[in-house]
């Protein structure tokens, strides 16, 4: 595993989500839940329009994206109109799959590791079409996203308590909910 | 201080280089005129202008790599490519196609020219036919050459030297290596692309995971084994009775306590792979080797072993400019 010298979360190893936040994860209500992943992935997409055009040819490819420690799989749609994130029980049929620990895939999307250095270490793991998968990957970690910022605007005026939340459990999971500013 | 020269496949990449002290960027256009043509990577035209205005804006400076050899009937493409980064403000373009020289130093004569390592110069006669010629100011060595060697060959060149440090290890004759080419039809030469990743899976099998190139097993991995890249010279064959890496085992170059040998060889520029790394490897990366060029500039001992992790197979090698492997 590879750390981000300057983050400090980066410093530690890649936190696990413990089995008792994992198993409330998985009873909680996938729909509510996809609903709003649905409504920050269709966000960020219009804030960063560059994103989709570094996808190219897959800009409406499908994309499982599988926690290890967390009995829930996201599939990211990119074919539907509006964009839809749904969560399942079970790895949904996709055109690429990405695999690891929920705290590696989100700090994928935060720049605190280097995917190519988790692919490395075995902590992440990519299966079906390769090409769409590397895309993803560039057209993310291009467009710096944080999607505990874009969580957080979600609620409106509640967006700085909400952020204040986010990042109380970022602390307590150690997983990296929010952008690391040690790479601008 | 030795030159640090930094690898950017995004504007955010670009930036992130600069913040943390490359003193150059590396990077190129989004089409098959550079040779890390991958998906979702690389530069739009209004990209470099803006990387470019960045980089100077703090100082730093940004060379376009357009280092892949034109196809017959669509030189201008790469023409284009030229012409285009020489109206970004590039500070410099890196290239390897002779034809391609001949026509930059002709139509942009004021352009600098640096010979890509893709140009495969690994003597002193073939760089200074291309300074004279041309009047190319830098060569990228290949990185098939000792120590030694880069010492000698800069006795007998008046133009910048260039060297890679870090980052993933070429072992081949770079700009004249096939084996991609044979599996997969594409090549780094041609396409930008070594082992394409369209021609590329993993799967999951008994434990082990399977990386095949072209529907051709290159390599598995247990589960407590690292994973490399799926290029053919890191693959792992059976020959006989063995089994085993037949070219070179997958390790990545870090040249970082070669800092003083190399800058005593006449080594001016420090180059670090990576055009297809995230931002997070290229900040890493490109901090340390900043605090590693300061250190060597105050004559303080290199620090060492602080990138392990970044590695691929998680290993690291001092490549030629040991010469153990010969």
């Amino acid at each position: 595993m590879t750390t981000l010298a300057g983050d400090t979360r980066a410093a530690r190893p890649i936190p696990e989500i413990p089995p008792f936040l994992a198993l409330g994860l998985r009873l909680a209500p996938s729909a509510p839940a996809g609903r709003i992943l649905s409504e920050v992935a269709r966000r960020i997409l219009n804030r960063h329009p560059r994103l989709i055009e570094r996808l190219g040819p897959y800009r409406q490819s499908r994309f499982a994206l599988m926690a290890t420690d967390v009995p829930i799989s996201f599939l990211l749609d990119l074919g539907k109109d509006p964009v839809c994130v749904s969560l399942h029980a079970a790895p949904p049929e996709a055109d690429a799959r990405i695999s690891g620990k929920l705290a590696a895939l989100i700090g994928l999307v935060h720049c605190v590791w280097d995917g190519d250095a988790l692919f490395f270490s075995r902590d992440l793991t990519i299966e079906g079409d390769t090409s769409a998968a590397l895309a993803l990957r560039n057209a993310i970690d291009d467009a710096e996203l944080d999607i505990g910022a874009e969580i957080a605007r979600l609620t409106g005026p509640l967006a700085g308590p909400a952020a204040r939340i986010i990042s109380l459990a970022e602390g307590l999971t150690g997983v990296p909910l929010t952008r690391t500013e040690a790479v601008r | 201080m030795m030159e640090l020269v930094c690898p950017a496949g995004t504007p955010a990449s670009l930036r992130a280089a600069v913040d943390a002290g490359a003193h150059t960027v590396y990077c190129g256009f989004a089409d098959d005129t550079n040779a890390r043509n991958f998906p979702g990577l690389n530069f739009s035209r209004p990209e470099m202008a803006e990387g470019i205005a960045y980089a100077h804006a703090r100082g730093a400076r940004v060379l376009v790599a357009i280092n892949t050899f034109p196809r017959a009937g669509d030189e201008a493409t790469w023409h284009r490519a030229v012409a285009d980064a020489s109206t970004a403000g590039a500070d410099a373009v890196i290239l390897a196609d002779l034809g391609l020289i001949a026509h930059a130093a002709e139509a942009h004569p004021g352009l600098r020219l640096h010979l890509s390592v893709q140009a495969a110069a690994a003597n002193a006669d073939m760089i200074n036919f291309y300074a004279a010629t041309f009047g190319v100011k830098r060569v990228v060595l290949p990185r098939v050459l000792s120590v030694q060697e880069i010492a000698a060959i800069n006795r007998e060149i008046d133009v910048e030297s260039e060297v890679f440090v870090f980052g993933g290890l070429c072992v081949m004759t770079e700009g004249r290596c096939s084996l991609s080419s044979y599996i997969t039809g594409r090549s780094p030469n041609m396409n930008g692309v070594c082992s394409p990743a369209s021609h590329v899976t993993y799967t999951e099998e008994d434990d082990e995971l399977a990386a095949r190139l072209g529907g051709y097993t290159i390599h598995r991995s247990a589960k407590s084994e690292a994973a490399p890249y799926p290029t053919l010279c890191k693959g792992c064959f059976k020959v006989g009775p063995r089994t085993g890496y037949v070219f070179e085992d997958p390790a990545s170059l870090d040249a970082s306590e070669l800092l003083p040998a190399l800058a005593k060889a006449g080594v001016c520029a420090l180059k670090i792979e990576g055009r297809q790394r995230s931002r997070a490897y290229v900040a890493q990366v490109v901090r340390n080797f900043r605090n590693a060029v300061e250190a060597l500039e105050a004559g303080q001992p290199m620090p060492a072993g602080m990138l392990a992790g970044l590695t691929e197979g998680q290993s690291a090698t001092a490549g030629a400019y040991n010469k153990i492997w010969r």
